[in-house]
C-alpha cells in the first residue's frame, strides 16, 4: 500500500518536525526533552537497522557513542577545530572505523555470544575512555564548552544556539537520518538483511555472503550512534563521560523494544515515552528514583505481550479493525484462485539458467570421486564416484540411512567431505564455501523447508534473484529495489514457475504446506542454477500437488541439469533419466529406471531379500 | 615497585575472583546448556545473594546463616521467575528472551535501590575468618584466603549435582540434545525448572560469600555479569569445566593487570577473550554446534 505513494514516510516526517515546536510545548514538553528523543531517535535509527532488521542484538552501542562523540568534542575543544558539523562527521567516520573493526570480532559468533561480545565491548571502552585516555576524554570530567553550530551564508549567518533555535539544527539531522535510513531498507542490501534476521543459513545458501552484510549493518549501526554521540555533545555544550557506559547501550535497547523494532521510527516514540515517563514519574508523582523500576516493570510487560512495541502493537490494533474488509479480499482472492485453477492456463516459458562461464567444457557437469564423510565413529558416505552429465535428469534413491542427504550436502559444499573431491564443470570445488558455490551455479532445494518465514512470497523470491543478479556482495545501499535490472521479471517468472503469482504477496506464514514445498523450489530456481538437485521435493504432499510438482519439475528441466533424491518411486522414475541406488553410504548401482526395477541387488536393499519385482 | 610479595598477593585475589568467577559463570553456563537461555540477570542474582543475606545477617548474627538464606532465597527466586516468565518464552527467539532477562535484571535492581538505597551494605566476615594469615613470606586476610576454599567446595558440590547424580546426567544430555531428553519420556520442563534455580543459587551463594570481601551496592552485580560473559565466551558455551577455567584465567588476568594499572583490567580481559574468539572460535573447553 504505501509503496504506491514513495516519498510518503518521508513527507509524514518533515511535516512532523515541523509541527512539532508548536504543538509539543502545548503537551509539557521542553524543547530540550525534545532534542534529547531526537539524539536518541538518530541513534535508534542505525541501532534499528542493526537489531530490528538484521536481528543482531547488540548492548555495545554504548561504545561507538562515545566514540563519535568524544572524537567530536575533543576536535571541538581541545584541538581548536571551528566547524561544529565537520567534527561531527569526523567522530561519525570514527565511529563507523572503530565499528568495523569491532564488528570483525563480534560477527565471529552469532546469537547470545554476539550479545556477550558486544556488552564485553561496551565496558572495555568505558574503562579506556576514563584510565588509558582520560588526558583526551577529561577522564570523569569529560569535555565540558562544545560549540553550537553556526553557518555563514555570506549574506547572513545562521546560528543555533539552543532551545528551539538547536531544534532546527538536531531535526535536519534526524530528518537526513530518516531520509538515508529509509534509502538503506529499501535498497537491496536492506532486502537482504531481513533474510538474514529470518534464516541466515539460507540465505547463505542463495549466494550471498552474510557475514558482509552484517558487518554493513553494524557499521551503519556504529556511523549513526557516532553522530548521534556528537550531537549530545552539542546539544549539551559538554560530552558527558556517561555516554560510554553501559547504561546507555541499555536504554537504546530498551526504548528500541518499547517503541517498537524494526520500524525505524521505534526508537524515537520509545525515547519519547521513556522522557517523558521520567519526567513524570519524578516530577508529578513524585516517585524519585523509582521511576526506572517502573519503566523496567512496563518494558518486561511489554517484551512480554506485545512483541511489536507500541508501533508493532499499533499496527496490530489497525489489522484488527480493517480486518474484515481484508477477510472478504481474501475469500474473493480463494474463489478467483480456484477458477483459474479450473481452467488450464498456458504454460509459462521455461526459465533459463545463467550462461556458462567456458561454454568450451563439454565433460561431466559434475563429478564427485572417492567421497566420504565420517561423523566419529559412523560412516555416512564411503568413497562415493558419481558422474553426472550435462542436461541428464538423474535419480538418487536408498533407503531411509543411506546417506542421501548427507551426499547433497557434500555436493553443495554445505559440510566438507572427509575425504575425496567434488568437480562441478570441470572447476574444483572441493572445500568452496555454499556461497560460492551457489554462485557458480550450483544449488538445492532443501528437504525441511528453509524459508524466509517472515517475509512474502514475492520477497522470499527476490532474495534469491538478487543473489543472483548481484553477486554476494556489493554495496548499493542507495538503489531502489525496483532498480535491479531483470530482477521483476526474474522473480515474476519465477512465481509463474512454480505457481504462486496470486500468493505473491502473502506472508510465508500464512501458505498451506504445498505452496510452502513449491517455494522451496522457487527459492533454489531463482538463483538460476546450472545444476538444481532437490531433496525430496514431493515429500509430504498430496497425490494431486504430487503431479503438479512432478510437471513442474519436468518444466523446469529444460536446460538444465538436476538431481533428485526422492521415495515416491513412482513419480521419480517417470521423471528421470538415470537412478543411482545408495545404500549404508555407497552406490549400490546406477542405471535406467527399467534396469533399477528388476536389479535383484536394490530389491534386497529396499525389501531385505525378498525376490520379486518391486510393485512399480 | 613489583615485589614478590606484592605478585604474589595479586595471584591470590586473582585466584579468590577467579574462583568466584567460576561458580556464577558455571551457574549462567548450565542455564544456558541446558535451557538455551542467556540469563541477564544473573548480576542482578548476585546482587540479591548478597543483600538476601546481609538482611538474615542483620537479624541472626549468624554468617551461616546468612549464607544458607542467601542462596535459598536466590533458588527461590530462580525456580519462580523461571515457572512465571522464562518459560513462556523457550520458543520465543533469542533476542526476546535477551530482552526479558535483561528487563529483569534492571527490575530487580532498582527494586533493591529503592529497599536499601544506593548506599553501600556491610556484611563483616564470620569471626572465624577474621584477621589477617601469616603464610610465612607474606601475610594475608584469613576470608579471602577462606573464600577459595568456600568456593571451591561449592564448585565440588556442583560437581557431583552434575556428574553424579540422575539429575545431572540429565541435565548433561539435556545440554547435548533437550528434544532428544525430552522424547524420552524425561520432564524436561521440570529439569528445566530445578536447573534455572540451581543456576541461580550458584550465583547468589557468590554473592553472600563475596559481600564481606567488598561492600554491597545495587549496582554490584554489572560487572560481575560483564566478566562472567567473558568467562563463559573463553571457557565455551555450556561447558562446566571450561567455566572453570576460563574463571581462573579471567580472575588472574584481572588482578594481575591490576597491579600495574587498574585501568588496563578489561582491555587485557577483552584481548584474551578477542585472542580465544580467533584460536578458537568455541572457547577452550566449549563443544562445536551450541549456539
Amino acid at each position: 500500500m504505501l509503496k504506491q505513494r514513495p516519498f510518503l514516510i518521508e513527507t509524514l516526517t518533515a511535516i512532523g518536525l515541523i509541527v512539532a515546536p508548536f504543538v509539543l510545548p502545548h503537551l509539557g514538553f521542553a524543547p530540550n526533552t525534545v532534542n534529547r528523543i531526537l539524539v536518541w531517535g538518530l541513534f535508534g535509527l542505525g541501532f534499528d537497522i542493526l537489531f530490528g532488521f538484521t536481528g543482531l542484538l547488540s548492548f555495545g552501542q554504548s561504545a561507538f557513542y562515545g566514540t563519535g562523540g568524544f572524537v567530536a568534542a575533543y576536535l571541538l575543544t581541545r584541538a581548536g577545530f571551528g566547524n561544529v558539523l565537520g567534527a561531527l562527521i569526523i567522530g561519525t567516520i570514527a565511529a563507523a572505523a572503530t565499528g568495523y573493526l569491532i564488528g570483525l570480532i563480534a560477527l565471529r559468533r552469532t546469537g547470545i555470544y554476539f550479545a556477550m561480545i558486544t556488552v564485553a565491548i561496551a565496558e572495555v571502552f568505558f574503562f579506556v575512555e576514563f584510565n588509558p585516555l582520560s588526558d583526551f576524554t577529561g577522564g570523569e570530567n569529560g569535555l565540558p564548552g562544545v560549540p553550537t553550530p553556526s553557518f555563514n551564508l555570506g549574506f547572513t549567518t545562521l546560528h543555533f544556539t539552543n532551545g528551539w533555535s538547536l531544534y532546527q539544527f538536531i531535526a535536519l539531522c534526524y530528518f537526513i537520518g530518516v531520509v538515508i535510513a529509509l534509502r538503506i531498507v529499501r535498497s537491496p542490501v536492506g532486502a537482504i538483511l531481513s533474510a538474514i534476521r529470518d534464516n541466515p543459513l539460507r540465505a547463505t545458501a542463495v549466494g550471498h555472503n552474510i557475514h558482509g552484510y552484517k558487518l554493513t549493518a553494524f557499521v551503519i549501526a556504529a556511523a549513526y550512534a557516532g553522530f548521534a554521540g556528537g550531537l549530545l555533545g552539542v546539544l549539551q555544550a559538554f560530552m558527558p563521560p556517561d555516554a560510554f557506559t553501559f547504561d546507555t547501550s541499555g536504554q537504546l535497547v530498551m526504548q528500541t523494544a518499547i517503541g517498537g523494532r524494526g520500524t525505524l521510527f521505534g526508537p524515537l516514540v520509545g525515547a519519547t515515552v521513556w522522557l517523558f515517563l521520567q519526567d513524570f514519574l519524578q516530577s508529578a508523582l513524585g516517585l524519585g528514583a523509582a521511576w526506572k523500576l517502573v519503566l523496567g516493570v512496563v518494558f518486561v510487560l511489554l517484551v512480554c505481550f506485545l512483541r511489536g512495541g507500541i508501533i508493532g502493537g499499533l499496527a496490530d490494533l489497525y489489522r484488527l479493525v480493517s480486518g474484515g474488509r481484508q477477510q472478504t479480499d481474501a475469500e474473493l482472492e480463494q474463489a478467483a484462485a480456484d477458477d483459474a485453477e479450473a481452467t488450464p492456463q498456458l504454460a509459462p516459458a521455461p526459465m533459463q539458467a545463467k550462461a556458462v562461464e567456458h561454454p568450451a567444457y563439454s565433460g561431466p557437469i559434475l563429478k564427485a570421486s572417492g567421497l566420504t564423510k565420517r561423523y566419529g565413529g559412523l560412516v555416512a558416505n564411503s568413497d562415493i564416484d558419481f558422474s553426472v552429465n550435462q542436461g541428464e535428469l538423474r535419480g538418487i534413491i536408498g533407503p531411509n540411512g543411506a546417506g542421501k542427504s548427507t551426499f547433497f550436502k557434500m555436493l553443495t559444499c554445505e559440510i566438507p567431505p572427509t575425504s575425496g573431491q567434488i568437480v562441478f564443470e570441470g572447476r574444483d570445488i572441493t572445500g568452496l564455501k555454499v556461497t560460492e558455490v551457489c554462485q557458480l551455479g550450483l544449488t538445492k532445494s532443501y528437504q525441511v523447508n528453509q524459508l524466509f518465514t517472515g517475509l512474502t512470497v514475492r520477497q522470499n523470491l527476490t532474495i534469491a534473484a538478487l543473489a543472483e543478479l548481484r553477486g554476494k556482495f556489493r554495496l548499493d545501499l542507495f538503489r531502489t529495489l525496483a532498480g535491479v535490472k531483470g530482477l521483476t521479471e526474474q522473480v515474476e517468472h519465477t512465481l509463474a514457475l512454480v505457481n504462486l503469482t496470486r500468493r505473491a504477496d502473502t506472508p510465508v506464514s500464512e501458505l498451506a504446506y504445498g505452496e510452502k514445498r513449491r517455494l522451496e523450489i522457487g527459492l533454489a530456481l531463482a538463483t538460476s542454477p546450472r545444476l538444481l538437485l532437490l531433496d525430496e521435493p514431493l515429500a509430504g504432499m498430496s497425490p494431486r500437488e504430487r503431479v503438479e510438482t512432478v510437471k513442474l519439475l519436468k518444466s523446469i528441466a529444460r536446460g538444465r541439469t538436476m538431481i533428485i533424491i526422492d521415495h515416491d518411486m513412482d513419480s521419480l522414475f517417470e521423471l528421470v533419466e538415470r537412478v543411482t541406488v545408495l545404500q549404508e553410504g555407497k552406490v549400490l548401482v546406477t542405471g535406467t529406471p527399467e534396469e533399477i526395477k528388476t536389479n535383484a541387488a536394490v530389491q534386497e536393499a529396499y525389501l531385505g531379500g525378498v525376490h520379486g519385482e518391486i510393485a512399480a | 615497585m613489583i615485589s614478590w610479595p606484592n605478585l604474589v598477593s595479586q595471584l591470590f585475589n586473582g585466584l579468590a575472583l577467579g574462583a568466584l568467577l567460576a561458580l556464577i559463570s558455571s551457574g549462567l553456563t548450565i542455564i544456558y546448556g541446558t535451557l538455551g537461555v542467556l540469563n541477564l540477570a544473573h548480576g542482578a542474582m548476585f546482587m540479591i545473594g548478597g543483600y538476601a543475606g546481609f538482611v538474615t545477617y542483620q537479624y541472626t548474627e549468624s554468617f551461616i546463616l546468612a549464607v544458607i538464606a542467601g542462596s535459598l532465597f536466590v533458588m527461590l527466586l530462580g525456580v519462580v521467575m523461571e515457572r512465571v516468565i522464562i518459560r513462556h518464552f523457550y520458543h520465543r527467539p533469542h533476542e526476546d528472551q535477551l530482552l526479558v532477562t535483561f528487563g529483569l535484571g534492571i527490575c530487580f535492581v532498582e527494586l533493591v535501590r529503592l529497599l536499601f538505597s544506593s548506599q553501600s551494605q556491610i556484611v563483616p566476615p564470620p569471626a572465624l575468618f577474621q584477621g589477617i594469615t601469616n603464610l610465612g613470606f607474606m601475610f594475608y586476610p584469613t576470608y579471602r584466603l577462606a573464600v577459595v576454599g568456600i568456593v571451591a567446595v561449592a564448585l565440588g558440590a556442583l560437581f557431583i549435582i552434575l556428574y553424579r547424580t540422575r539429575l545431572g546426567m540429565i541435565v548433561r544430555a539435556g545440554i547435548e540434545d533437550s528434544v532428544m531428553v525430552d522424547s524420552l519420556g524425561i520432564n524436561v520442563y521440570r529439569v528445566f525448572m530445578i536447573v534455572f534455580g540451581i543456576g541461580a543459587m550458584a550465583a547468589g551463594f557468590a554473592g553472600i560469600v563475596n559481600a564481606p570481601v567488598v561492600s554491597l551496592t545495587p549496582g554490584i552485580g554489572d560487572d560481575i555479569l560483564v566478566q562472567t560473559f567473558v568467562v563463559v565466551v573463553i571457557g565455551g558455551v555450556g561447558s562446566f569445566p571450561g567455566a572453570i577455567l576460563g574463571g581462573l584465567i579471567a580472575g588472574e588476568i584481572i588482578s594481575v593487570t591490576s597491579m600495574f594499572n587498574p585501568g588496563y583490567a578489561y582491555v587485557m580481559l577483552f584481548a584474551a577473550m578477542t585472542l580465544v574468539l580467533v584460536v578458537r572460535p568455541h572457547g577452550l573447553l566449549g563443544v562445536q554446534g551450541r549456539e
